[in-house]
C-alpha cells in the first residue's frame, strides 16, 4: 500500500470525486433498502407475527392461493386438527375495512382469532387489541371504544406494530371477527391457519386441498408485497450493477494511467502480488470511506425521514447494502488488475515518459 | 558480479528473425564502469534488457551475483531484480506522486520475501543516499518541482537503495545539457567505486567516454572491447 495511499494523497481530487460517487449511490441503495424494509413491515408484519410454524392456505378455482380469496372450511380446519404430528391449529381470519375512533376513522386490517397465542388477541367479543399503529391512527387508547362496521368495541390493549396490506391491524376474537366479516359481505369462515408441530406437510395439504407454506414463504400469496417489493429490488439490485460498473470504470482509467508507472515498478522488481495488493487496497480504501459516507448519510436521512414514511434502519437495511457494495465495488475494481498483471517491464528501458 | 556469456537473442520479424544480440560474452566487474557504445540498433539496449533479466537469451547464460537468471522463472528473475540489481532508465522514471525521499524509500516496498529486512536496510540509507547524490535539502520536493539533473540524481539514488551488486544504466545523459550530463557521469563513477557495483553503462554519448573504466563497442549485436583502463 506504499504507493497506493501515496496516490490516494496526490491524487485526492480524483478519489473524493470517485468516493463521492460511491458516496450518492450507497445513499440510493441504502435509502432504497431502508424504504423497501419499511414498505415490506407494512405489508406483511402481521403475517409474520402469526403464531405457526406453517400457514396453510385454500387455493380457489386451481389458481394460486391468495391471502385475499382463501377461505377454510371447517372440515379443512378438522382434517388439519387431526392430522397425526400437528400440535396447534389456529384458524385466522383476516379482513380489511374502515374503523371509527375518538380521534379518526381509518382503514383497517381485522385479523380475528382466539386468545392464548402468541399472537395479542382480546379475550372478550365486545373488545379489541390495537396494534401501535392502529391506536395512533384512531386516536385511541386503552379503555375507549372503536367503532367497527356499526359495532362499539372497547379497546382492551394496544400491542405491537403488525400491519397487514399498509393498514395496521385491529385483532378480534374469533366470534367477532365471524360476525363483522358477513356484516362487510365476507363469509365468516377463517382466511388463514396457524399450525405448529411437523405433520407430513405436503400430504396433509394435498388430502385436504390446501397450501401449507412457512410464515415467510407464504408472503408471495400478497399480491400487494410481491409486486411492491420486486420493484424495488429490481431497482436496487440495478444500482448494485451501476455501482459496480462505475468503481470498476473508473479504476481501469486509472490503472491504465498508471500503466507505465507500474513498468517501472516492475523493472525494479516488484512483485505482481504487491502490485495487485496495492491496486485492490487503493480500492478498498475509497470503497469502505464512500460507503461509510453513504451509510452515514442514509442513516441520517433515515432517522428525519422515518417520521413520516415506512423505513426502517436496521443491520439489514444499511450494513447489508453497504457489504454488497463494498463487494460489487472490489469485483469491478478486480476489472483493473488484468493492467496490473499484464504490463511489461520491458517497456519502462527506452521510454520517453 | 555480472556475466553474459555467449549469449544470442534474436526477434520475430514477419516470418523471419532478427538478430539483435550475437554471441556476446561481456563481464562487469565490481567497481568498474562498463560503457556500452554503439549506434543506434546496434543492440545495445537489448544487451541491458538481457543483463536486467528483463528478456531471456535464445542461448548462453547470464550470472548475476552467482546466479543463472536463464535458468530462473519469471518471479524468480523478479525477485533477483529485486535484490541484486539497481537499473538508471534513460528518462528518470520517477512516481509522480512520490517525494525524491519516497521514490528511494519505494525499493523497500516492493513485496516479496525478505521484505522486514529490506525495509530496514532501505529506510536507514535514504537520507544517506540522497545526500551522496547531492539531493538531502530537496528531498520532500516531488518530481514535478526537481530539474532534469536532479530527478536523474534521484533515480540513480533509487537505484542503489537495496546495495544491489550490479548497476545498469541506459543513456543517463540523454535528456541533459553537456555540464550536467558530465556531472551525473562523474556522479556514477564515483558511487560505482565507493560502492563496489559492477556498473554497466550504456551510451551513445563519447563526449562522456573519460568516466568509462572500460568501453565495449556493439556493432551489428556483436560486441568488441575498446578500451580498458581498469584500475
Amino acid at each position: 500500500m506504499y504507493v497506493a495511499w501515496r496516490d490516494l494523497r496526490f491524487a485526492r481530487g480524483r478519489f473524493a470525486l470517485i468516493g463521492a460517487v460511491v458516496a450518492l449511490i450507497t445513499l440510493l441503495v441504502g435509502f432504497l433498502s431502508g424504504l423497501t424494509g419499511g414498505l415490506a413491515a407494512q405489508n406483511v408484519s402481521g403475517v409474520l407475527a402469526l403464531p405457526g410454524d406453517r400457514l396453510v392456505l385454500h387455493p380457489v378455482d386451481g389458481a394460486s392461493a391468495t391471502f385475499a380469496d382463501s377461505t377454510i372450511e371447517a372440515d379443512t380446519v378438522a382434517a388439519w386438527r387431526a392430522a397425526p404430528g400437528v400440535d396447534t391449529v389456529t384458524p385466522v381470519g383476516i379482513t380489511q375495512t374502515r374503523a371509527e375512533g375518538p380521534g379518526a376513522s381509518t382503514a383497517v386490517a381485522l385479523f380475528g382469532l382466539d386468545a392464548g397465542t402468541a399472537f395479542a388477541a382480546p379475550r372478550r367479543d365486545d373488545e379489541v387489541d390495537l396494534s401501535a399503529g392502529a391506536a395512533k391512527a384512531l386516536g385511541a387508547a386503552v379503555g375507549d371504544d372503536v367503532s367497527i362496521a356499526g359495532s362499539s368495541y372497547r379497546v382492551a390493549a394496544i400491542g405491537g406494530d403488525e400491519w397487514y396490506s399498509h393498514t395496521p391491524v385491529v385483532a378480534l376474537s374469533t366470534a367477532a371477527w365471524t360476525t363483522l366479516a358477513q356484516r362487510v359481505g365476507g363469509t365468516g369462515q377463517p382466511t388463514v391457519l396457524a399450525v405448529t408441530g411437523s405433520p407430513a406437510w405436503d400430504s396433509v395439504a394435498a388430502d385436504t386441498g390446501t397450501t401449507a407454506s412457512t410464515p415467510l414463504a407464504s408472503l408471495t400469496a400478497l399480491s400487494t408485497f410481491r409486486s411492491e417489493i420486486g420493484s424495488l429490488a429490481l431497482m436496487i439490485a440495478m444500482l448494485f450493477g451501476v455501482s459496480a460498473l462505475v468503481v470498476g470504470a473508473f479504476f481501469t482509467v486509472w490503472t491504465m494511467q498508471r500503466s507505465a508507472d507500474i513498468a517501472v515498478l516492475k523493472a525494479l522488481g516488484a512483485s505482481t502480488p504487491a502490485l495487485v495488493r496495492d491496486a485492490l487496497g487503493q480500492a478498498s480504501v475509497v470503497l469502505i470511506l464512500g460507503v461509510g459516507v453513504g451509510i452515514g448519510l442514509t442513516a441520517l436521512l433515515g432517522a428525519v425521514a422515518g417520521g413520516t414514511l415506512p423505513f426502517v434502519l436496521s443491520p439489514l437495511t444499511t450494513l447489508a447494502p453497504a457489504a454488497v457494495m463494498i463487494a460489487l465495488g472490489l469485483l469491478g475494481a478486480a476489472v483493473s488488475l488484468r493492467t496490473v498483471t499484464s504490463s511489461d517491464p520491458l517497456t519502462a528501458l527506452g521510454s520517453t515518459r | 558480479m555480472i556475466l553474459l556469456d555467449d549469449v544470442t537473442l534474436t526477434y520475430p520479424d514477419g516470418d523471419a528473425r532478427v538478430t539483435a544480440v550475437d554471441r556476446v560474452t561481456l563481464e562487469g566487474r565490481p567497481g568498474i564502469v562498463t560503457g556500452i557504445t554503439g549506434p543506434s540498433g546496434s543492440g545495445k539496449s537489448s544487451l541491458l534488457a538481457l543483463a536486467a533479466t528483463l528478456i531471456r537469451p535464445d542461448s548462453g547464460r547470464v550470472i548475476v551475483a552467482g546466479t543463472d537468471a536463464t535458468r530462473l522463472s519469471a518471479s524468480g528473475a523478479t525477485a533477483l531484480r529485486r535484490d541484486r540489481i539497481g537499473i538508471v532508465f534513460q528518462q528518470p522514471q520517477l512516481l509522480p506522486a512520490l517525494t525524491a525521499r519516497e521514490q528511494v524509500r519505494v525499493m523497500a516496498e516492493l513485496g516479496g520475501s525478505g521484505r522486514r529486512e529490506r525495509r530496514s536496510m532501505v529506510r536507514s540509507r535514504v537520507d544517506e543516499l540522497l545526500d551522496a547524490v547531492g539531493l538531502g535539502a530537496v528531498a520532500d520536493r516531488r518530481p514535478a518541482h526537481l530539474s532534469g539533473g536532479q530527478r536523474q540524481r534521484v533515480a540513480i539514488a533509487r537505484a542503489l537503495a537495496h546495495e544491489p551488486r550490479v548497476l545498469l544504466v541506459d543513456e543517463p545523459t540523454s535528456a541533459l545539457d553537456s555540464a550536467r550530463g558530465t556531472e551525473i557521469m562523474a556522479l556514477l563513477s564515483r558511487l560505482t567505486r565507493e560502492r563496489e557495483t559492477a556498473t554497466l553503462l550504456v551510451t551513445h554519448d563519447l563526449v562522456h567516454a573519460h568516466a568509462l573504466d572500460e568501453m565495449v563497442e556493439v556493432v551489428d549485436g556483436r560486441a568488441a572491447l575498446v578500451t580498458s583502463r581498469t584500475r
